[in-house]
């Protein structure tokens, strides 16, 4: 799968290139709307902070929230060192690199005070005063409670300083004037540190402000707009994500996780597998740089948080051909009953199960496909060390078979999706090998 | 001159079975262990995935992952009254080549030796007197008994996942497993294979014989396997592509589906490629190893420092090692002198086709998917009134039907052209074949020593192999394939084709691929390369793993003992790199 990730603007793909002119002219149309704007009210939810009190307890922690951000990730070029930036950031507007947030003078955070960097995860906006855009995900940092900023800050600042210039970034006029930032800002953006519901329990608030906050995952598994944006308050019912498509994180009980346990939940992100599936794509490398190193204490609330979302009203889907299951069928026992055996069932712990996958049944088949094509491995982890790998069938298999193939999963042994066809794999594997 | 590499504690010559288990060993205690490997980097996926691997012709025919005999290869004759001359097709083994080494293209038959098979003189001697031994057979005990190193055989089946039935745990005998196996502290980690047609065939006609058949152990995997390093196998699809093959379903035990995934994120462990090793240094006392010298893709000498040196790669390349390194004496035929290169022994197999009439799919195979009888192994049996020494078991193997080389034909089928595809269509789904695998004892005349004109392409001798097969090995062999042939006619409606192994031993056709000796182990240095730990006598911070240290081959497949000596000799490392010294005083 493309190493590179789109963190927020990762709305559909090229295909959704429109996106472009409508962002400019929905700016000029709706110039900056008000919203108030919170103080910074300390939150009284703060992460890692089971850890001991001590000398290195604001360090340790701070490292423990990097992770939980899946900061490295985005902040590292590949075979870079870490923190340095220079990522490529693929988004539909163009490409944007990463910045260097090791302690450098010149070119990284090595000036910023514990206001500057407090400004920048709250507002998105740098010590020099510019806009950031929302690749960087500030519309959920902002809800982190500046403590738990703070912390962040003392632990990137015992990074080792590297000199790396920030590169300009590859975005076309008139997106790359910043200060159009503000204009979205105040479109899309509310910031505010995240509030408790007092009617709900601690954990279940945990979870919500890891799963809104430091961990935003709508960014990838939420809708987007043309322009980009996430709704804050939709909840993440799936969304494209770095050529792929991050399925329902809500209750629905075929594409969404209403079937899957809180212990499915923490296991999936604790080790990137479980019973029902394991993490492909773009999840694969968040479960291996960030899920991982959670608590367990942090993934029952993440998982307390998800089961409480409710399902969304489930949209039918078209009935498929009987001859375009046939010929799927024949294509996966050829291809893929070896692994994920005949009914679909998979070997538990090993190859991941096909039926009754809320992944599988997503409302963009995006990701089966694009698995299929290159295929994928499972996230090494600390506790499952061994990434067993699938293939990719890009040069075995047409599109037009990897359409009927896909259908067929996506409606074989009680599995109900929408039907795909051969010009979405055609546009998919062409993204695909054009992408970084 | 030799570019200086920075020095490292432990450098492992080889990155196969024996490398990945020692290196996991010594990393683990602190150490840090670097391998270097002469061929490429593989692993499941891309090299062996199934959209690719199940390949016959680029894998079986043409050993697409082997050594390739025209860069690397040896010399061959049967005695020392010929010419040796170099291979250029290699048949009857097959040194592999890349990470995970032959642990890539096994079977996965993963044995336990007998108890008195590493007292074999003692034994030998107490039961049938010395008289029984041929005069030029150097029969040897082990130094290591199967008590101690039971414990290391239950780690490697553990780390493998086999499947398998026991038949002895813990003195008590198991009904359906190998009632003549040692005594085992617990039974496989996973159920036998699924049996197929094939065997259960075999299995009937065995029990109407008399004898007591069982699934022989599999380093298959029979269900999902986590196992204790945490590494994830898949449960065997019984494709047949095993043998030869890299195992693209994660099914087959190899380093890279039991060790690497663990191995390769410790800090303290590195590898190189394409490195291929041609010296062991020492200093000048010539009693200390102080790395070894490698040259590079580029064909640039590269020397790499190193505390200790561990020998990993194949039986054959560690002794040619050794031998072109000066260390130990050269072993003498004429003298019976030295102890470098003696004891080369190989393993004797024969086989009985069967010929029937019921449907058997032969193409849904596992590499080490059988049924066998091991009642004419070892020392199972009275050898008095037969007078040879040494057995073997007799098995029916199902590792695959693929359709080049996977095939048995009536004798009298012709042998191309529209009779042979008649023949081929009328047997294919019926026929199959009894196997013999039969020990072959060490002996005065077959040994392994430097080729005084052939040279490699680094300007090395080639290692010279002068080895045939004995009168007690034929002998031998006969008994068992009489033995197989008498199963056979016990299939209801079915003909046989009796396959005696002739001699002379011929080094072309593919056999068994079990290459034993030239670096034994033992109690006394006068017979063996290193002592009982697998350290060598000569130079206590050099170790020599694998079946070259084997004092003469059992009936049995060698990885399983290769895989406990390797364990049993990590622990003795472990001592050592407290209080480096010979661990064993001569």
């Amino acid at each position: 799968m493309s190493a590179a990730r789109t963190r927020s603007l990762q709305a559909g793909t090229l295909r959704r290139n429109l996106a472009l002119a409508a962002l400019f002219l929905l700016a000029l149309l709706c110039a900056a709307c008000s919203h108030d704007r919170d103080a910074g009210a300390p939150s009284a939810i703060k992460l890692g902070e089971r850890m001991s009190a001590g000398p290195w307890s604001e360090i340790s922690r701070g490292r423990y929230l990097v992770r939980a951000g899946d900061c490295e990730a985005c902040h590292t070029a590949p075979n870079g060192t870490p923190f340095a930036g220079d990522r490529a950031i693929p988004t539909p507007f163009g490409t944007i690199y990463s910045s260097n947030i090791t302690p450098d003078p010149e070119t990284g955070i090595g000036r910023w005070t514990d206001e500057d960097f407090y400004r920048a995860m709250h507002e998105g906006i740098d010590r020099e005063g510019s806009h950031l855009y929302p690749a960087f995900p500030y519309p959920w940092y902002t809800r982190l409670s500046r403590d738990d900023v703070l912390s962040i800050k003392a632990y990137l600042d015992t990074l080792t300083p590297v000199r790396q210039i920030h590169r300009r970034n590859a975005l076309p006029w008139p997106l790359d004037q910043r200060a159009l930032m503000a204009m979205w800002n105040g479109m899309y953006f509310d910031d505010g540190t995240y509030q408790p519901d007092p009617k709900r329990s601690a954990q279940w608030n945990r979870g919500a402000y890891l799963v809104k906050g430091l961990g935003h995952c709508s960014a990838c598994h939420g809708d987007k707009n043309l322009a980009g944006a996430t709704d804050m308050d939709d909840p993440p019912t799936g969304g494209y994500a770095e050529n792929a498509y991050a399925p329902s994180l809500a209750g629905g009980a075929r594409d969404g996780l209403g079937s899957w346990t809180t212990q499915d939940i923490v296991q999936y992100l604790g080790t990137g597998r479980n019973s029902r599936t394991s993490a492909a794509g773009p999840m694969a490398e968040v479960v291996e740089q960030s899920t991982q190193y959670l608590s367990k204490p942090d993934l029952e609330a993440i998982a307390v948080y998800l089961k409480s979302l409710p399902a969304p009203k489930d949209t039918s889907v078209a009935k498929v051909d009987k001859n375009t299951l046939d010929r799927g069928a024949a294509l996966y026992v050829d291809n893929c009953a070896g692994c994920h055996l005949k009914q679909g069932q998979g070997e538990i712990g090993a190859f991941p199960p096909l039926r009754q996958s809320s992944a599988v049944q997503a409302a963009s088949a995006d990701t089966l496909i694009g698995v299929i094509l290159d295929g994928a491995r499972i996230p090494r982890t600390a506790a499952e060390p061994t990434g067993l790998a699938m293939q990719g069938f890009a040069d075995h298999l047409s599109d037009a078979q990897i359409a009927d193939l896909t259908t067929y999963i996506r409606n074989a042994w009680g599995n109900h999706a929408g039907a795909v066809d051969a010009d979405d794999v055609e546009d998919l594997r062409e993204t695909l090998r054009e992408s970084p | 001159m030799a570019r200086r590499m920075p020095p490292v504690d432990v450098v492992l010559v080889g990155f196969g079975w024996t490398a990945s288990i020692i290196a996991q060993e010594l990393t683990d205690a602190g150490v840090q262990v670097l391998a270097l490997e002469r061929g490429a980097w593989r692993d499941t996926v891309p090299d062996f995935a199934t959209d690719h691997i199940q390949d016959e012709l680029r894998y079986a025919v043409r050993k697409q992952i082997f050594e390739s005999p025209e860069r690397e290869s040896l010399t061959f004759r049967n005695n020392a009254s010929q010419t040796a001359l170099p291979m250029r097709h290699l048949g009857s083994f097959l040194p592999a080549a890349g990470v995970g080494g032959a642990g890539v293209h096994w079977n996965g038959q993963c044995w336990r030796f007998l108890p008195q098979d590493f007292l074999i003189r003692t034994h030998t001697e107490q039961r049938y007197g010395k008289g029984f031994i041929p005069a030029d057979m150097n029969l040897q005990d082990w130094g290591v008994t199967y008590e101690e190193l039971e414990p290391h055989y239950d780690r490697f089946e553990y780390l493998c996942g086999v499947s398998g039935q026991a038949g002895n745990v813990g003195g008590q005998l198991v009904a359906g497993g190998n009632p003549f196996e040692g005594a085992r502290q617990r039974g496989y980690p996973l159920p036998p294979l699924e049996r197929s047609a094939s065997t259960v065939l075999f299995d009937k006609a065995a029990r109407d014989v008399g004898f007591k058949p069982f699934p022989c152990p599999a380093a298959n995997a029979s269900r999902p396997y986590r196992n204790p390093l945490g590494v994830q196998m898949g449960q065997c699809t019984y494709c047949g592509y095993c043998e030869w093959f890299g195992c693209g379903n994660y099914s087959k035990a190899s380093p890279q589906t039991t060790i690497l995934p663990v191995l390769l994120k410790k800090d303290n462990f590195h590898f190189r490629t394409h490195c291929n090793v041609t010296r062991v240094n020492t200093d000048s006392s010539g009693k200390r190893a102080t790395g070894v010298t490698y040259v590079d893709v580029e064909g640039n000498q590269i020397e790499q420092p190193a505390q200790m040196v561990v020998l990993c790669a194949f039986a054959q390349h560690n002794v040619h090692l050794l031998l072109l390194s000066k260390i130990g004496q050269p072993y003498d035929p004429v003298s019976n002198t030295g102890v470098v290169g003696r004891n080369y022994a190989y393993q004797i197999t024969s086989s009985v086709d069967v010929f029937q009439k019921e449907r058997l799919n032969p193409f849904m195979g596992a590499g080490a998917l059988g049924q066998a009888i091991d009642e004419f192994n070892g020392d199972n049996f009275d050898h008095g009134p037969h007078g040879f020494v040494g057995g073997g078991y007799i098995a029916l193997w199902n590792t695959g039907g693929r359709p080049i080389l996977q095939h048995y034909l009536p004798q009298n089928a012709p042998k191309w052209g529209a009779g042979w595809k008649k023949a081929m269509h009328e047997n294919y789904l019926t026929a199959c074949s009894i196997a013999t695998h039969g020990s072959v004892m060490s002996y005065r005349n077959s040994y392994l020593d430097l080729d005084p004109t052939w040279r490699d392409v680094y300007g090395n001798p080639l290692l010279r192999l002068t080895f045939d097969f004995q009168p007690n090995e034929l002998k031998m062999s006969g008994f068992l394939t009489d033995k197989a042939a008498q199963i056979g006619r016990a299939i209801p409606g079915a003909s046989i084709h009796e396959k005696k192994r002739q001699g002379p031993y011929s080094i072309v056709p593919y056999q068994t691929t079990h290459n034993t000796g030239g670096a034994v182990m033992g109690d006394d240095p006068k017979t063996s390369v290193v002592n009982r730990y697998l350290q060598s006598w000569d130079v206590p911070n050099l170790w020599v793993m694998g079946a070259s240290v084997f004092p003469q081959n059992a009936g049995y497949n060698p990885t399983g003992t290769v895989g406990a000596l390797t364990y049993w000799s990590a622990e003795a490392m472990k001592r050592y790199l407290k209080n480096p010294g010979p661990l064993v005083t001569a």
